[in-house]
């Protein structure tokens, strides 16, 4: 194992917690609502289900590179980081919270199937609560920028959460799209998608995917300190636009062009010899440096 | 999901992080929530578990950890999703250990 190897401390398999300590300046956290005064999931006892303190999110303040910003951490191993009342309540508080003070910027750090099934029109209606907020903070020039390497990745309402954010950024493991694949496949067949075959589900939705399609505006290591610096390098860069219809209009053109141009096409490796990519096929096993380097090449 | 209250007693732990909290409830996994008791000489132990009928065991293995660390004049607060008694016993020597300052 190389040496970067042995130092890396794994994004992935770090806590919710683990990755707000490591992403922020050290000691600069500062928790709203932490486990001892919050509140767990009242649906999920009701259920009979042991609840999480914090409900299955962070939220607070700190500094990232001396700039004040606010996160949320959403973590994937309570629940699947599924949206639930309190869940949701409390990142729609910070997202509002934001549009009022103003940080620097929103780190949103997504690990989530979605929506918490065991609470229903609860959960789905936190989610297009924060949908709201997120565009509400935007719309106040507060960039909300969403950080996906977790187990869960960012699908279904969150998937949508993402793509509402300024950018993202994401690992090689980090996995984004509305549907998950289980869903797919349950709904549409095997014939349709194969959701056992983990290879095809990350050349779908996974990390290099997502960059290779323009959908992340970053690629990086597997590693909380890449995603530290990438979060930096990334604001410094970044002066939040504001809303305009003309915007929107090139979004819907953009994927109005990808529908006609992919929409037949029925693995990964379609795509990218269509955008230009020389050898497909060798994708998956290119490391960040490599692919980022295939992705500058790349026809515009 | 089964909830068990339990009281041992403990010599007094010094405190220097209240509160303190580790693990995450996932899968045989927990998190234990540890807060300041109103008695100096035990420890209150609430836990909330998805596994029933284990009650004995959770008796066993907090016992032996009441016994082993000083963990007086603690409110311990546990959500559990089917941890093992050696994850349990790890995950309480663990926030102990943050409790009293000495974690990460």
């Amino acid at each position: 194992m190389s040496l970067a190897l042995a130092v890396r401390k794994s994004w992935f398999e770090a806590t919710a917690r683990t990755r707000v300590a490591g992403l922020l300046d050290a000691g600069s956290f500062q928790e709203i609502l932490p486990p001892a005064r919050s509140q767990p999931s009242p649906h999920l006892a009701q259920l009979e289900l042991p609840g999480a303190f914090d409900d299955g999110v962070i939220i607070g303040s700190g500094r990232l590179d001396e700039k004040p910003v606010f996160v949320v951490a959403q973590e994937g191993q309570f629940m699947g980081g599924a949206v639930g009342e309190i869940h949701g309540a409390k990142i729609v508080g910070l997202l509002r919270r934001a549009a009022q003070e103003k940080p620097a910027a929103v780190l949103f750090l997504i690990d989530s199937g979605g929506v918490r099934l065991h609470e229903a029109n609860a959960g789905l209606i936190a989610i297009s609560e924060i949908m709201r907020a997120v565009l509400d903070a935007r719309a106040a020039g507060v960039p909300v920028i969403a950080l996906v390497g977790g187990s869960c990745g960012a699908f279904g309402g969150m998937g949508i959460v993402a793509k509402l954010c300024s950018a993202i950024l994401i690992s090689e493991e980090g996995r984004l799209a509305l549907s998950g694949p289980e869903v797919i496949e349950t709904v549409a067949g095997v014939e349709e998608f194969d959701s056992k075959d983990r290879a095809l589900v990350w050349r779908v939705t996974g990390g290099k995917h997502r960059y290779l399609m323009g959908d992340c505006a970053m690629l990086v290591e597997d590693d909380i300190a890449a995603f530290r610096s990438g979060a930096v390098e990334f604001l410094a860069g970044w002066a939040e636009p504001a809303p305009s219809v003309a915007h929107l209009r090139a979004g819907q053109q953009m994927l109005e062009n990808r529908l006609a141009a992919y929409a037949s096409y029925r693995d990964g490796l379609q795509v990218w010899a269509a955008l230009g990519v020389a050898e497909p096929e060798s994708v998956p096993l290119l490391d960040r440096d490599s692919l980022v380097a295939v992705k500058e090449g790349l026809p515009t | 999901m089964e909830t068990l209250d339990f009281r041992f007693d403990s010599k007094p732990v010094p405190q220097a992080a209240d509160p303190a909290l580790c693990g995450v409830v996932g899968s045989g996994n927990l998190e234990i929530l540890v807060q300041a008791g109103a008695q100096p000489n035990a420890c209150e132990v609430s836990i909330k578990t998805s596994a029933r009928g284990f009650a004995s065991t959770w008796q066993a293995v907090l016992a032996s950890f009441a016994a082993s660390h000083p963990a007086g004049g603690t409110r311990i607060a546990i959500n559990d999703m089917g941890a093992t008694p050696a994850v349990v016993s790890l995950r309480l020597a663990q926030v102990l250990a943050e409790y009293q300052g000495g974690g990460q």
